[in-house]
């Protein structure tokens, strides 16, 4: 196999890609990082001990966490990594591409899949029962897969296969929710439908872009359609993509899988469906908008001004104030992230550096955040049965650890300075000022005050009530507070230290808007 | 005139029948109540990609991509385009791996909820969660 790194700027990345570095265990990273938990998911199958089936996942997300970490510390800087699988030189053979927009992405999928998994495994056994643990861990670890592949692959049509492994795998772990509540079955039809039409119009796209340019390599895709600015099927091929992966996101009018979705799956799953999934999503959108088209195109620019900016406007109030409404926490939840989903478009479509790195930070903040919440709700499923705030009330008492994390987790949903959230919310702002459109920086803080109503109801809940005389019952068992802590310090540690995440997103952003160019560039240079 | 119209609709044959494929899918999908007609029409929608794919890889006067085994390939002869077939197997997996998913779904949609019509889980769906909103309020703290 052969691994070429190709450094930072396009123009010294000629002389190193024609010399063929050697290979060690560090250059194949890209595909062990995959491959770790692909492996492990038919093993765990086929072993078939129950106990065995944890450890077994736990060990796979564990070593493809500290891959990630690698690959991260090599492309922060602006370097790309292209991986060629079997040594097949791309654009014939698959490549893996990374930079700093997917290793970011790659770093929040597989810390957050780190973390909840020590919570899975009390939440799952309470919520599953044992019976099916090794299938639970095989479709999990399959998801994982799926995710990862999604992000780091830079072949259009190896998108479609990964989107399909965590689609179906994630299909299965919303139906798992049905022992405890049956509507997680029609949940997850549902959310079948609705994915493989979203999946099936990407492929619909894919088909039309290799009408127009004969291959499937992204960074070759975007060299041969620079000059088809005026071609239909192009259009059509964008059109089709970006309403096929619109669905997977959860844009606002397509969003209707979302709700039901994360309310009845298991509590772990949601964590990390919420955390990870959706992420994903929206980073296949801004690399296929900014590095496989041309934001200089004028049909993605008008699409991103009169179609997703309204959009995203319509998610951040709509989803909020039909959040502001629920009984129940975990759909309360789920409606904020439709909102939240609303601010990385509204970064997308603001189309200027700015406005992305803001979309990318909150992409990870958000992240965290939510991770830290649903991990919240799970703990008071766990002990209370159900999410009702009427039910919950009063846990600030009986139990005061998760409750004091989910207020960290709701203060940095709203974006108060000092969490994750008000970093990400603060960029977006500067990006909408930037662009001159000042009403969008006011429309930012409003729809953020809807964010204090419903985490307000959800502390009112929690702090301000007085419980039900017949329940008792105490804090959750350490395994879930752990993870829980740590999601919630997160918060905390990335609101106060942007280092890392800032420069991660500054660094993707710049290669997104400078994408097609620069990845058209260090397509030719492979090639040869 | 009349014959520039034919021959624009006979010379865009396969795309006027992969539209035509794609909306009756998608028709069933929307229209349809019953769950497993609904896994029908996803099934034709599918399949209509395949088509488009199929029949994009058909190059006018080729032959089946199959190389001699002696590997002495005449250069006159034009040999279809293979790879959006090998595409269209993956998507075929796919297709079938989602039917199947769709199918034991909607098995076990009928062991809890006895009944597969959309609009009989709506009412059931509906019940509960009026019994939730009575057990523990609804909008608005329960005042509402």
């Amino acid at each position: 196999m052969a691994t070429e790194t190709l450094a930072g700027a396009a123009q010294d990345a000629g002389h190193q890609a024609a010399a063929h570095v050697a290979l060690g265990l560090v250059d194949q990273l890209p595909l062990l990082l995959v491959l770790a938990p692909f492996c492990a998911a038919p093993l765990i199958v086929l072993i078939g001990v129950r106990r065995l089936s944890w450890a077994l996942a736990y060990g796979a997300v564990t070593a493809s966490f500290v891959m990630s970490i690698f690959v991260l510390m090599r492309v922060i800087g602006g370097d790309v990594i292209s991986y060629h699988l079997g040594g097949w030189a791309p654009p014939l053979g698959i490549e893996y591409r990374v930079d700093s927009a997917n290793a970011f992405v790659l770093f929040l999928v597989t810390g957050i899949a780190t973390v909840v998994m020590p919570y899975a495994r009390v939440s799952i056994l309470a919520e599953m029962g044992e019976r099916h643990l090794t299938l639970f861990y095989a479709c999990f670890l399959l998801c994982f897969t799926g995710l990862l592949g999604v992000a780091i692959t830079g072949d259009a049509f190896n998108v479609f296969v990964f989107l399909e492994v965590s689609s179906l795998s994630t299909y299965v772990l919303i139906a798992a929710g049905a022992e405890r509540d049956r509507r997680a079955l029609t949940a997850a039809y549902d959310y079948l439908i609705m994915g493989t039409i979203g999946a099936t119009f990407f492929v619909i796209g894919l088909g039309l872009l290799y009408m127009a340019t004969g291959t499937l390599n992204m960074a070759d895709i975007a060299d041969r359609i620079a000059d088809q600015t005026g071609n239909r099927t192009v259009r059509a091929a964008f059109a089709f993509i970006v309403v096929g992966i619109g669905l997977k996101a959860a844009i606002y009018p397509l969003h209707l899988w979302l709700p039901n979705a994360y309310t009845y799956a298991p509590s772990a799953v949601t964590v990390f469906l919420a955390a990870t999934a959706t992420k994903v999503a929206i980073y296949v959108l801004m690399r296929f908008m900014f590095s496989v088209f041309q934001p200089e195109y004028l049909f993605e620019v008008k699409t991103l001004e009169f179609i997703i900016l309204p959009l995203a406007i319509l998610a951040m109030f709509a989803a909020s104030l039909i959040a502001v409404f629920q009984t129940d926490l975990k759909r309360l939840l789920a409606y904020s992230s439709l909102a939240q989903i609303g601010y990385m478009l509204l970064g997308i479509g603001l189309l200027s550096e700015t406005g992305l790195t803001a979309a990318i930070a909150h992409l990870f903040n958000h992240g965290i955040t939510k991770a830290a919440l649903f991990m919240g709700v799970g703990a008071l499923v766990l002990r209370y049965g159900n999410s009702f705030c009427d039910r919950i009330a009063g846990a600030g008492k009986t139990m005061p650890w998760t409750s004091a994390a989910m207020v960290i987790g709701g203060l940095s949903l709203i974006g108060v300075p000092g969490t994750a959230g008000f970093v990400s919310k603060w960029v977006l702002v500067q990006a909408a000022l930037e662009a001159g459109w000042w009403p969008l920086a006011i429309l930012i803080v409003f729809s953020s005050l809807l964010a204090v109503i419903y985490v307000w109801k959800m502390v009112e809940a929690l702090y301000l009530s007085q419980p039900a005389e017949d329940i008792v019952v105490h804090e959750a068992p350490m395994a879930m507070l752990v993870p829980l802590w740590i999601m919630a310090g997160a918060c905390i540690w990335f609101g106060l230290d942007t280092d890392l995440t800032l420069g991660a997103s500054i660094s993707a952003a710049k290669g997104l808007i400078e994408g097609s160019a620069g990845m058209a560039d260090v397509a030719g240079l492979v090639v040869r | 005139m009349a014959v520039d119209w034919v021959e624009y609709v006979i010379g865009h044959l396969n795309y006027w029948l992969f539209t035509t494929l794609m909306m009756t899918g998608l028709y069933i999908v929307v229209a349809k109540g019953n769950f497993v007609k609904k896994i029908i029409g996803l099934n034709i929608f599918q399949t209509s990609v395949f088509m488009l794919y199929i029949s994009m890889g058909k190059v006018t006067g080729g032959t089946a991509p199959i190389f001699p085994l002696d590997m002495n390939i005449d250069p006159n002869v034009v040999y279809s385009n293979p790879l959006p077939h090998v595409l269209i197997l993956t998507a075929i997996v796919v297709g079938i791996a989602t039917t199947s998913l769709g199918l034991a779904l909607i098995v076990r949609i009928r062991e809890e909820f006895g009944t597969i019509e959309e609009e009989d889980i709506l009412l059931i769906e509906t019940a509960m969660s009026a019994e939730e909103t009575r057990l523990h309020g609804g909008t608005m703290g329960g005042r509402a």
